[in-house]
């Protein structure tokens, strides 16, 4: 029998408005490029296994280094980010697509030519200034490389602005009319915020990268000293986009996490309230602290405590999130479930990479270890800890609604220890590395690093293992699988009201609200089937 | 939510307590100490870690226990309680963080202001006689491909002309400028792809900095190509060198010995080789270096040596990797055209 929710395996590949299909083809597209960029960092680790520049040529460790913080940053956290709630978004506010499905289409195909640019790059001239490609080094290091580099940021910053405006436009004006902005899932709370921050600080990226390029292409002296212009102009300019994008990417998963915890504790969220307004503090704070990436940069005094005190406030909503999680899990009935252990693995590594980010706020502090290891342990446990934890999560309790299969728990498990064993010994030790004196972007070092660097490189062996069981669970589920029921977890949101997968159209009716998102523990579930909870739910397939 | 009892409560926050003190003071994770501002930074590192490690211990500690403790049984099918908030609770974990960070602000601010940082606004920037030098040497890599001194059009006229008006000193930097009586020493400190190269008073240039103990030493630092960091780790300090801006440092070594000084601003790819050291002397010997430079100056010897790399010699391989790069990127004849008069 055909339910309406099949879809066949070619529309993926077509330029088609769905936004389950545009959802699915940003997450498999980020997959794609996370094995690229885990590669990368595969082949720099093998490279620092030893003090000696003697796997790869420096040059070639400048462009490993370039493309996989690029990659990582724009190929992966955020096009996952966006296809989940691309996915998610018109699920869980009951409707039928995003807001603009065209414009959606059109923002997901600028990804893969992106994509594909930047690591053609690799095969002639790669780009080797790093992911921030300050001038004047970007201006020198090749002019076709840095071009490639530019015009790539730009197809994904474009398409992100494209992606952000279509979610704000969705969540505000689409939601089913018995759900109001506080009966809204978390989720689409975190998406509110960061779609605030790509629409604004975005714009300002595009900015400095033009500016870029005509210095670059047309001799311009905007940012090149030798001509008069000044290097510190471009760090504002692309600093008053990163430091915000770094929320950009990790409040979307901010956001999952919360649906998460919730239904696999089987309790509500905790301080619904707070956790989704933090999101919101969250944004408008972090579009006033860019310069804390620039405290050695030339920056006057007094603004670097100004910048210092308002990246210490940051700390203040980002912990009413971390407890507001931990309390949830208080007197739940935590289920060990993949993604429940993913979402665990997250929250430890965030308090981590979150304390050690409020170290760095310290201007005394953070001069000695700016632009050293110290620095990438913190934000590869932020970024790594929610963008890999958080996907991964997201995928193993999502998957049986977007393939109507269940995944694999036990092989989830495996992939779960492997990976947080391995993230821990990778970034731990480089803590102690930045304090004890290793810069960061080198590709050789003294060899008093050594055994900690030898350490990290197994870890970062570990975690390139890791993936191997999801990725054969992933492909083997989607085909293979147990049959997934509408609604496995037995969670409230809208998005398990429906089938697994979705109807073309979501819903054949639009739901109606009966119960928030989180209302666990009023006996809906213990005394009705959560199928019923919505008037007009369509029910389960039979399998 | 109930509150454990407070008997459990006040034993874990005991041990949480003196488990972070331990660990604050005995993490042995910095370097040693060598200056002034070194001890001031470690002091605020141990606070900090003292405070971050029990955060850690109660939050991981609160998951775990969570997770062990409230683990569904098979085949329970029910929830949790309906636990929705905790007005009292929640203002108490709002409350805590804004605390904390509010003292490590304060805490912070004072330790930059006991570094010297404000003293710099205090200063009176780029007065007449206080000309930025700004050295270049635009044909010094001869076949390298990797550098992009042959690349980056390095006209010096226009830099050096904007720079004598003053208009491009940098506020930034820590410590207060040295005042400039004959005895304080005052160091321009030049960085190119890959090396420093340090000029002293009276014509001595270096590639390796050498100071006296227990004096402040005023380092101005400048860049000639790309963007550079000047970094000295058991300094606890850090400069951006920017081309065409001059930023300033001033240290006050309290331990003699030798140490690293880094490059902590990717400046293209041998960015990890651009290390060199820092000696810190003894008044005497302090001296005795100046005089032997200033002999070898008069009998127009070497006006430079390179650095020599570590001296841990164990590691050959590395010696060899980092030295080839660095002798290429200085070669003797760019060193005639970096001295500073
Ligand atoms: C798969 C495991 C990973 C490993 C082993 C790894 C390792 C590394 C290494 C060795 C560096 C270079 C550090 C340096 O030389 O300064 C680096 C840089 C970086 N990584 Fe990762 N990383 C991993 C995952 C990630 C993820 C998931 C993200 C973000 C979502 C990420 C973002 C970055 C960024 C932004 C940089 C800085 C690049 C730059 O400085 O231009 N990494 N990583
Ligand atoms: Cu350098
Ligand atoms: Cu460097």
């Amino acid at each position: 029998m055909l339910l309406g929710n099949e879809r066949k395996w070619t529309d993926y590949f077509t330029f088609c408005t769905d936004h389950k299909v545009i959802g699915i083809q940003y997450l498999v597209t980020a997959f794609f490029f996370y094995l690229i960029g885990g590669a990368l960092a595969t082949a720099m680790r093998t490279e620092l296994a030893t003090p000696a520049p003697d796997v790869v040529t420096p040059d070639v460790y400048n462009g490993l280094l370039t493309l996989h913080g690029t990659v990582m940053l724009f190929l992966w956290i955020v096009p996952a980010g966006a296809g989940l709630a691309n996915y998610l978004i018109p699920l869980m506010i009951g409707a039928r697509d995003m807001a603009f499905p065209r414009l959606n289409a059109i923002a997901f195909w600028m990804i893969p030519p992106s994509g594909i640019l930047l690591i053609s790059s690799f095969f002639y001239e790669p780009p080797q200034a790093g992911w921030t490609s300050y001038p004047p080094l970007s201006l020198t290091t090749g002019m076709l490389g840095e071009g490639i580099w530019i015009l790539s940021v730009l197809l994904g910053g474009t398409a992100s602005i494209l992606g952000g405006l279509n979610f704000l436009v969705t969540i505000l004006k689409m939601r089913v009319p018995s759900m109001p902005l506080t009966k809204m899932p978390l989720f689409c709370w975190a998406m509110i915020a960061t779609s605030l921050l790509i629409l604004i600080s975005t714009p300002v990226l595009a900015g400095a990268l033009i500016l870029l390029a005509f210095d670059l292409i047309a001799g311009t002296a905007f940012f090149n000293p030798t001509g008069g212009g000044n290097p510190v102009v471009y760090q504002h300019m692309f600093w008053f986009y990163s430091h915000p994008a770094v929320y950009i990417f990790v409040l979307p998963l901010f956001g999952a996490i919360s649906e998460v915890v919730s239904v696999h504790a089987r309790k509500p969220i905790f301080g619904y309230r707070a956790i989704a307004y933090s999101s919101i503090v969250i944004s408008f704070l972090g579009l006033i602290v860019w310069a804390h990436h620039m405290f050695t940069s030339g920056t006057p005094p007094w603004l670097r405590m100004f910048f210092m005190i308002t990246t210490m406030v940051i700390a203040v909503p980002t912990g009413i999130k971390v407890f507001g999680w931990v309390a949830t899990l208080w007197r739940g009935k935590i289920a060990f479930t993949s993604a429940m252990l993913f979402a665990l693995g997250f929250i430890s590594l965030f308090l981590i990479g979150g304390i050690s980010g409020v170290m760095l706020a310290a201007v005394p502090f953070d001069i000695h270890v700016h632009d050293t290891y110290f620095v990438v342990a913190h934000f590869h446990y932020v970024l790594f800890g929610a963008s890999v934890f958080g996907i991964f999560m997201a995928v193993y309790h999502w998957f049986p609604k977007m393939t109507g299969r269940m995944m694999n728990e036990f092989w989830g498990k495996v992939h779960f220890a492997l990976s947080f064993i391995g993230m821990n010994l990778t970034f731990m030790p480089m803590h102690e590395l930045g304090l004890r004196g290793m810069n960061r972007r080198i590709a050789l070092y003294d060899p008093q690093f050594t055994d900690l660097n030898v350490i990290a490189t197994i870890g970062a062996y570990v975690m390139a293992v890791s993936t191997i069981p999801f990725l054969i669970n992933a492909v083997w589920s989607w085909r293979y699988g147990e049959k997934a029921p509408a609604n496995p977890w037995r969670a409230l949101t809208l998005e398990w009201q429906t089938l697994s997968p979705p109807h073309i159209e979501n819903f054949e009716e639009l739901p109606e609200l009966i119960t928030g998102p989180y209302d666990y523990g009023l006996g809906y579930t213990a005394e009705r089937d959560p199928e019923e909870l919505y008037a007009h739910a369509v029910p389960a397939p039979a399998s | 939510m109930n509150i454990p009892s407070p008997i459990l409560t006040l034993l874990v926050g005991i041990f949480v307590t003196i488990a972070s003190l331990w660990y604050g003071q005995n993490n042995g994770l910095m370097p040693v100490a060598a200056s002034q501002e070194a001890e001031l930074v470690d002091g605020l590192f141990s606070t900090m870690i003292t405070i971050g490690f029990g955060l850690f211990l109660l939050v991981e500690g609160a998951l775990l226990v969570a997770v062990f403790r409230f683990r569904r049984k098979d085949g329970d099918e029910g929830d949790g309680e309906h636990l929705e908030g905790n007005i009292p609770l929640e203002i108490v974990w709002t409350a805590i963080p804004a605390v904390v960070v509010l003292g490590i602000s304060i805490y912070s601010f004072d330790i930059y202001t006991r570094m010297g940082g404000l003293e710099l606004m205090k200063h009176d920037m780029g007065g007449p006689g206080k000309m930025v030098e700004v050295a270049y040497a635009a044909d010094a890599v001869p076949g390298s491909s990797t550098s992009a001194l042959g690349e980056l059009p390095l006209e010096g006229d226009l830099l050096e002309s904007d720079l004598s008006e003053g208009e491009l000193i940098s506020e930034a930097g820590l410590g207060a400028p040295v005042e400039m009586a004959d005895s304080a020493l005052s160091i321009n400190v030049q960085g190119l792809q890959y090396a420093f190269i340090f000029n002293y008073p009276d014509g001595i240039v270096d590639g390796e900095l050498h100071i006296p103990v227990d004096e402040p030493v005023e380092l101005k630092l400048n860049a000639q190509d790309v963007l550079h960091a000047f970094w000295l780790p058991e300094f606890r300090v850090k400069q951006d060198m920017i081309p065409g801006q001059e930023t300033r440092l001033v240290i006050n070594a309290i331990r003699e010995g030798t140490y690293p000084v880094v490059c902590a601003e990717l400046c293209g790819p041998y960015h990890g080789g651009m290390r060199t050291q820092l000696i810190v002397h003894s008044a005497e010997d302090y001296a005795a270096w100046v005089d032997e430079r200033m002999a070898a100056l008069d009998n127009g010897e070497v006006i430079a040596s390179l650095p020599t790399p570590a001296a841990d010699k164990t590691d050959a391989e590395y010696l060899e990797t980092f030295v080839d790069p660095l002798q290429l990127a200085i070669a003797p004849e760019s060193l005639t055209a970096l001295r500073s008069e």
